[in-house]
This record gives C-alpha cells, structure tokens and sequence, in this order.
C-alpha cells in the first residue's frame, strides 16, 4: 500500500500552548482513519496545519510527491485534499442547491466560465446528484442557514466533495447530531465517500462512531499522538483509555450523549 | 531651523486638536464596536452650543473668565442630551448588528443631525471669539503663538489623562475594560452590559462636543463643520488603531506633525498627507500601529 | 435559461425605448435630471455590485470624480470631445487606479474595507482642491460633446447626450446583470456569505473581491464621465465622502435585488431633493436619514425588495 498523506515531525505552538509537537502521521490510500484525543488535544489543528489553514512551525507535509507545507487552502483542496468543518461552513442565505451550485462552479474552474449563466442544466444535475447522495434532495430549495444542524454538517461534507478530493478530512462529522440519527448520518456519508473511492480521516469524540467507522484510529493527547494503529487495539490501549475513551465516556455521561 | 519649530509648534497645536476630536471616537468603538460618523455633528452641536451660550453670557455682562466654565457646561450639556437621545433612541435598538450595518445607522443619524442643527441655528455663523483672545498672543523665539492653543494643549493632555485614569483606575473604568475584552463574559458575570453602554456613548458625545466647544472660539461656526472633522477623526483613530486610546494619542501626534510639515514645506498636499497616512498605515499595519489582529479558530 | 427570456433583460431592452420617449414628452429641466440620476445611479450601482459581496464602499466617489476628470481633462486640455472616447479613457483610468489600489484594498473587509476607500477618495479630493491648474475647488467646464464626428449645438446636443446617457446606462445594467447571475457573480455572493468555504472550495475570495473592486470601479467611472458630460462641468466634490454617502444611500434604498434598483433609486433620490429643497430646505436630508434607519430596521432588503416578497432574488 502507498501512503498518499505522509506528515513528519510538525509542531505548532500557540504561546505557552502546543498544539503539534513532534506529529507524524500517514494516511494510505484507500483508509478510514479516526483521530481521537480530548478536548484541546490538537486534532483540528493537524487537520489546519494539513490543508493549509495553520503553517506547521516545523515538519514536513507531502501529499504523494507535492510538498503542502506553505500551501494555500485553495491550493491544497486543488492538490486533492479537501475538509469539512466542526462548525459547518455553508453560505448560509443561499438555498442548498445554490451552495452546491457554487462550489461545483468553483471546482470547474466556473470563474473563467464567461458569461454563461450559474443555473446551466448540466450543473444543475450535477448538483442534484451530488444533493441525492448526501440525502439532500428533499431540502434542495431551502436556505441553508434554516437548516437543522445534522443536515448543515451534511451539505458542508457535500460541498466539500465535489472538488473530487483524494483524501478528505472531516472535523467531527456527528458533533451537534442526535444520537438517533448519528449512525444513519455516518452511513450515509460514508458510503457516499467510498462510492467516490475517497480516503477518509476523520475527527470523531464519539468512541461508538469510532468503533464503527474507523479501521485505523490516532490518539492525540496534548499535542502528541500516543497510539496509532489497528483500531481495535489501540482503543483498548490503557494510555488511551486514561486519557482520552475515560475522558469521552465521561463527557457522554454528563451531557447524555454527543456534543 | 525656525520652520522646525514652527513645525512642532503647529503640529503639537493641530495634534491636540485631532486628539480631542478622535479621542471620544476611539473609545466608543472601543467598547461598542459601532464606528460613528455621527461623530461630527457632536462635535458641531458642541460647537454651536459653546458659541450660543457664550454668546449670551458674554451680552448678559458676567465676568469673563468664568467664560471657560461655560464652554465646558455646553459642551456637558450638548453631549449629555444628544448622547442619550441617540444611544436610548436609536442604537439600542440596533445592538448585535454587523458593524458594517452600524456605520450605516450612525450615517443615517448624520444626516438627521446635520439637518437639526440647522433647524436650530440657522445656516449664519456663530461666534464666540471672546475666550480665544482673553489669551493673548505669546512670542516663541519670534513666532506668535494665541494663548488659547496653549490652553487645548493642556485640555488635550488632561483629557488623555482623565480618559486613561478613569479607564484604569475606576470602577466603571474596570468594567469597561471588562466589556471590551469579552462581551459574553461580562453579561454571565453580572456586569450590566446596557448600562456600560449607554455610559460609554454619553462620554464619547461628550468628548466629541467638548472638542467642539474648545474649537468654537478660534473659528467661524457655520454648517458643515462637523462634515471635515469626521474623516479626519477617522483617520487619526484609524491609525493608531481603532479603539485604542493611546493609539488616538499617537495618531493624533503623527498626523498633527505631518500636516504641520506639509503647510510649512510642501502646502499642495496638505490634505493629501493625513489620508495618505492612513492609507499607508493601512497597508502595512491593517489593525493600525496599536491594535492587535484577532486570530480565528475553525 | 436561454429557451425563457430573462425578465430583468427584456424590461432593461424596453426601458430604452421608453425613455427616449420620455425624453421628448418630458419638460427639459426633468430629462436633464433623468439624465443626471442615470450617471449617478450607475455609481450606486457600483456601490451595490460590491454590496452583493458584503461590501460597502465609502468612497466610491473615488472612481465616480476619477471618471469625471479623466473625461472633463481630456476635453480641457487635449481638445478630446467624442463622448465615446471620453468614455474610454474614463473607463481604462479607473481600471488602471482601482487595478493597483485593489492589491490593497481586496485585503480588507468589514469597516476596514469602508474606511480605506473613504480615505482614499478624500486623498483624491485631497489632491484635486489644491491643484490650481484644475480649478482647485471650484473645478472646471467641459467643452461640448460630439458623438462619432457628429456636433450637434443647442437643443440637439442635449438630446444626443440624454440619448447617449441612457444607452450607456441600460447597457452597463445588463452586462451587470449577466455578470450577476453568471458563476463569477454566484461566487461573489458566497464570499458575502462565507470566506473561508471559498477558499476551502479552491477560489480566491481576495481576487474576487479585487474583480468586483476593478468592475465596480469602470462602472462609477462611466457614471463620472456621463455626469461630466451631462453637466458640463466638474469639481473636487464628486470625490467627496459626502457623494460616496450618497451612493450608498441610494443602494440601501434601492436594495441588491435588481440592477434596475439603484438606477431608480438615484432618480427617486434627486426628484426627492428638488422638491424637498425647494419646500424645506433645511429637513430633506433629515428625511433621507429617517427613511435610511426605518429601511435598516424594517426592509433590510430595500425597497425593491417589496417587488418580491416570496423570496430574495436567488442566483438560479
Ligand atoms: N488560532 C489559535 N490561536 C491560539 N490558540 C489556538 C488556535 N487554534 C488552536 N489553539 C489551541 O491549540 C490547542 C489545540 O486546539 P485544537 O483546536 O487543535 O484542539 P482539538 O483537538 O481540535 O479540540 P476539540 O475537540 O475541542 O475540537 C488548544 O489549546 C487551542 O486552544
Ligand atoms: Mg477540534
């Protein structure tokens, strides 16, 4: 197997809080890979520091054989990395439809499109299709920021799609979603993905998520990671029982469940 | 080397003023985040009230140093009424807004004030010279120097002063910084947000009509004044970085300083110098030389 | 799309034939103000192609003065007087200017983005009221325009210029209605709405904003140099921040909803002042920031936003 994401060596401090020391992590393709860690262990952070958003105090990011570190995030989601986000990041006074619109505009390199209009048959069912996955379809007219938040998260992973990434990073995909729904969001998610052969990595507190989805799991923990590996082992790993599972079963506990 | 003095002497001169018009500016986006081009039209409506009143004091016959008192009790009085008028009126309607959505408001409310004050006063002008010559003229190294510049000097110093002990050393100054510092926060700790609120715009119309009624006596007061001293104000505020009251201070030294410079050396691009500044400043320091950027976490 | 006509394009088509009839049954003192509003309205139409993406400009007097001295200059000093020269040079001096000022400007949002062009459009002013040789304050006269050799006199030179005008206007309105509804202006919209999902998507929320800065720039000029044209004279207030205020106005009033908007909006805005001027001289503008804070607080959409209650003018 060949490893498509290959992280050496980051660090990111903020001030007297370090958010990557010493991280090295590679993704091959084709995987599942979960990251778990408490809260403030450094998990988003990677994913920024990957896609561009954070520059790595010092590391190396490879993406195959194209260097991203000091990479734009537009350049990093044309190089074939793209992400979703803990809060999902739509457009929110435009319609569902119209934000998928625009991100497949974007994808096509629509800006250079001339003065063809937005609303173009062949996009439109483009988008519609995409819609249909992500089990959109019944909210394609309505504006996006009236959404429930499972379904924003949702169009957030659709829109980030269809740029046709390669790996796709997702920051806590079920975190505002209840726990009812949760499995039938992450099944639908995921087999979007895998019927667009994307590999995943995704950010999850939720250990059943975890447990369910994710072959390969990381645990970060204060800037570190502490256990990487087949999923079944390194969630019975007592280091991460203590610091991390002990911690989610504890937080579940208190809020009854998710986030 | 006398156009250098002339220079530091005209910009300190220009620099107090700028800070008296800025300061209040400052402050009030500082802690409301709404940037207010009504500002002007306080700082007119200050002017038009010194004038006014020191106009009938001075025809009533009193003794004419208590003069300045009557200044300080317009500008008091104009800043306290407008100040409330337009924070309980208008803008607590409009808390939560994009601060974009803001300057639209407070641009709506120049254009009601300008109108009012010409409603009031009438388009001749106003004057109230009398305090600006009880001064005198005093002689630096041959250069002639008003008295009364002396005196917003000195106004300029104490107004920093009061504004930065009152921030720092009181009560009302503490929860202030409190509010600045996290809106959410000091709501959950019991502070009373809407009090410190309405506190803070009175004090900033305030300052804004006291500029304009320490500026009533050296000018003629007509319609339109409070158009210029917006932009200008804008342009200290915004290059010492806005919100910041020593950056007001600086911005206000550096902009007096300059336009000192351009009348004396190059007058052609008296204007052109403080926007340019700003502009320049804006481009190497987008948060102006005294704010810190805040950083996003997604 | 192509098989239905676009509403906005069709009524934009009849407009002209519609105003050129007003234009003769129309007393001469309101087809000159006909004509004067389309100018400035093409400036709050700059102001509002920005507001589609979030931004307000406070300064778009900027352009709108450049315009008007680019054109009133090359027919002062260069004898230049074709309408559609003039035009020209307007247009290849603001894209210049707003091409260079845009690597800052496209930098800032928000206030900043307010602020930076208010300042930068009293640079201009700045400038223009210390310089001598343009009539400082006071500004200068145009010669008369000729339209491709043709030098109509009198009565005729209005009319061709009002003829002029209103083609110019209407046909920058549809290609500012295409751009609208075309993926680029799709684009601008989503930078309004969010950034960072731009970016993430793989588009330059910076250049486009420097695009919009760069259209909305050669629009405002146009509108500078057809005032210039239709009043015959300039000066260093069309750079003022008071006009800029103005052009936001009408955008507010007006709303983003239909390119038409601030073009009528413009109209309403100058009918308004001449009746108001003349009955109360003293309270118009005072009006005008009344209707300003109830448009904010109930019909954040404008006024044209009354057209359409079912739903926002959507990009599809
Ligand atoms: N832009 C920033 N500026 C300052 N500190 C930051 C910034 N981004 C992250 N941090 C800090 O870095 C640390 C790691 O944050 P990060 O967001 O990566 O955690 P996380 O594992 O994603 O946590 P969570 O589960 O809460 O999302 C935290 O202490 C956080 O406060
Ligand atoms: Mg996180």
């Amino acid at each position: 197997m060949t490893a498509i994401l290959r992280s050496e060596g980051l660090h990111k401090r903020f001030g007297a809080v370090s958010a990557a020391t010493d991280v090295n992590l590679s993704v091959e393709e084709g995987e599942i890979v979960a990251l778990i860690g408490a809260n403030g262990a450094g998990k988003t952070s990677y994913v920024n520091m990957v896609t561009g958003y954070l520059r790595p105090d010092a590391g190396r990011i490879r993406l195959g054989e194209t260097d991203l570190v000091g990479m734009k995030p537009r350049q990093v989601t044309r190089a074939g990395i793209c992400r979703s986000f803990q809060v999902a990041q739509i457009f929110g006074e435009l319609t569902v439809l119209e934000n998928v619109l625009i991100a497949l505009a974007i994808a096509r390199g629509g800006a250079s499109s001339g003065w063809r209009g937005l609303s173009r048959p062949e996009w439109i069912s483009a988008s519609e299709e995409v819609l249909e996955q992500f089990q959109l379809a019944e909210h394609r007219d309505a504006t996006a920021g009236t959404l429930a938040q499972g379904v924003r998260k949702l169009l957030d992973i659709a829109m980030a799609t269809v740029a046709s990434p390669r790996l796709m990073m997702l920051d806590e995909p079920t975190s505002g979603i209840s726990v009812d729904e949760k499995f039938a969001v992450m099944d639908t998610l995921m087999s979007a993905l895998r019927q667009r052969g994307v590999t995943v990595l995704f950010v999850e507190h939720d250990m059943e998520i975890v447990e369910r989805y994710a072959r390969r799991v990381a645990a970060f923990y204060d800037g570190r990671i502490i256990a990487d590996g087949d999923a079944a082992e390194v969630l019975v790993d007592p280091d991460v029982r203590q610091y991390v599972v002990g911690g989610e079963l504890h937080r579940r506990g208190g809020q009854g469940g998710g986030e | 080397m006398l156009t250098y003095v002339a220079i530091v002497l005209d910009g300190l001169v220009y620099a107090s003023w700028l800070f008296m018009v800025s300061v209040g500016l400052t402050l009030i986006y500082g802690v409301m985040k709404i940037l207010n081009i009504a500002h002007g039209s306080l700082y007119a409506i200050g002017a038009y009230t010194a004038a006014s009143l020191v106009g009938a004091y001075f025809s009533a016959g009193y003794v004419p140093v208590l003069s300045f008192a009557v200044l300080v009790g317009a500008a008091l009085a104009a800043g306290l009424v407008c100040g409330l008028v337009i924070e309980r009126g208008v803008l607590r309607f409009m808390y939560g807004q994009d601060e974009v959505l803001m300057i639209l408001v407070t641009y709506a409310i120049f254009l009601i004030l300008e109108d009012l004050i010409k409603v009031f006063w009438g388009v001749s002008p106003y004057f109230a010279f009398q305090p600006y010559g009880m001064l005198g003229n005093f002689d630096v190294m041959g250069l002639p120097y008003a008295g009364y510049d002396f005196l917003l000097m000195g106004l300029a110093g104490l107004t920093g002063l009061g504004v930065w002990w009152s921030i720092n050393r009181t009560r009302t100054g503490h929860l202030l910084t409190a509010v600045i510092h996290d809106r959410e926060m000091s709501t959950a700790m019991g502070v009373n947000v809407k009090r410190v609120y309405t506190v803070t715009f009175v004090i900033g119309a305030t300052l804004a009509a006291l500029g304009g009624a320490f500026t009533a006596p050296k000018i003629s007061v007509t319609p339109g004044i409070g158009v210029e001293v917006i932009v200008l104000a804008f342009a200290v505020v915004v290059i010492g970085g806005l919100g910041s009251i020593g950056g007001a201070m600086i911005g206000a030294l550096l902009v007096g300083i300059l336009r000192a410079a351009a009348v004396h050396l190059l007058p052609e691009v008296e204007l052109f110098v403080i926007y340019a500044v700003m502009a320049l400043v804006l481009a190497f320091r987008p948060y102006g030389l005294f704010a810190a950027p805040e950083a996003r976490k997604i | 799309m192509n098989r239905r006509m676009d509403p906005t394009l069709v009524s934009l088509a009849a407009a002209l034939p519609v105003l050129l009839v007003l234009g003769y049954a129309l007393p001469d003192w309101l087809t000159f103000y006909l004509q004067v509003s389309l100018a400035s309205g093409l400036a709050a139409l700059a102001v509002m192609l920005q507001m589609r993406a979030g931004l307000v400009n406070f300064g778009q007097g900027l352009y709108y003065c450049l315009g008007a001295y680019a054109g009133g200059m090359s027919g002062h000093f260069l004898g230049i007087t074709d309408a559609l020269v003039l035009l020209l040079l307007a247009v290849v001096l603001s894209v210049a200017v707003s091409f260079i000022v845009g690597f800052l400007v496209a930098r800032y949002r928000e206030i900043f983005y307010a602020m930076l062009s208010l300042a930068l459009s009293m640079i201009l002013y700045g400038l223009l009221v210390r310089a001598e040789a343009l009539g400082s304050t006071d500004g200068f006269n145009l010669p008369s325009t000729t339209f491709l050799g043709y030098a109509p006199e009198g009565q005729a030179l209005r009319e061709a210029g009002y003829v002029f005008t209103c083609i110019v206007a209407l046909a920058i309105a549809a290609a500012v209605h295409r751009y609208l509804r075309s993926p680029l202006g799709a684009i601008g919209e989503a930078v309004r709405e969010n950034e960072l999902r731009v970016e993430y998507l793989g588009a330059s929320p910076r250049y486009v904003v420097h695009l919009i800065y760069v259209m909305a720039a050669a629009i405002a000029g146009i509108g500078g140099v057809l005032a210039g044209i239709s009043v015959g004279h300039v000066d260093p207030n069309l750079a003022y921040w008071t006009t800029s205020g103005q052009f936001v106005f009408i955008a507010l009033l007006s709303g983003t909803g239909n390119v038409a908007a601030p073009l009528i909006g413009a109209f309403l805005l100058v009918m308004i002042r001449v009746y108001a001027v003349e009955y109360s001289p003293y309270t118009w503008q005072m009006i005008l920031g009344g209707v300003m804070l109830l448009i904010i607080m109930f019909l954040p959409g404008g006024l044209w936003s009354l057209t359409r209650l079912r739903k926002k003018g959507g990009l599809t």
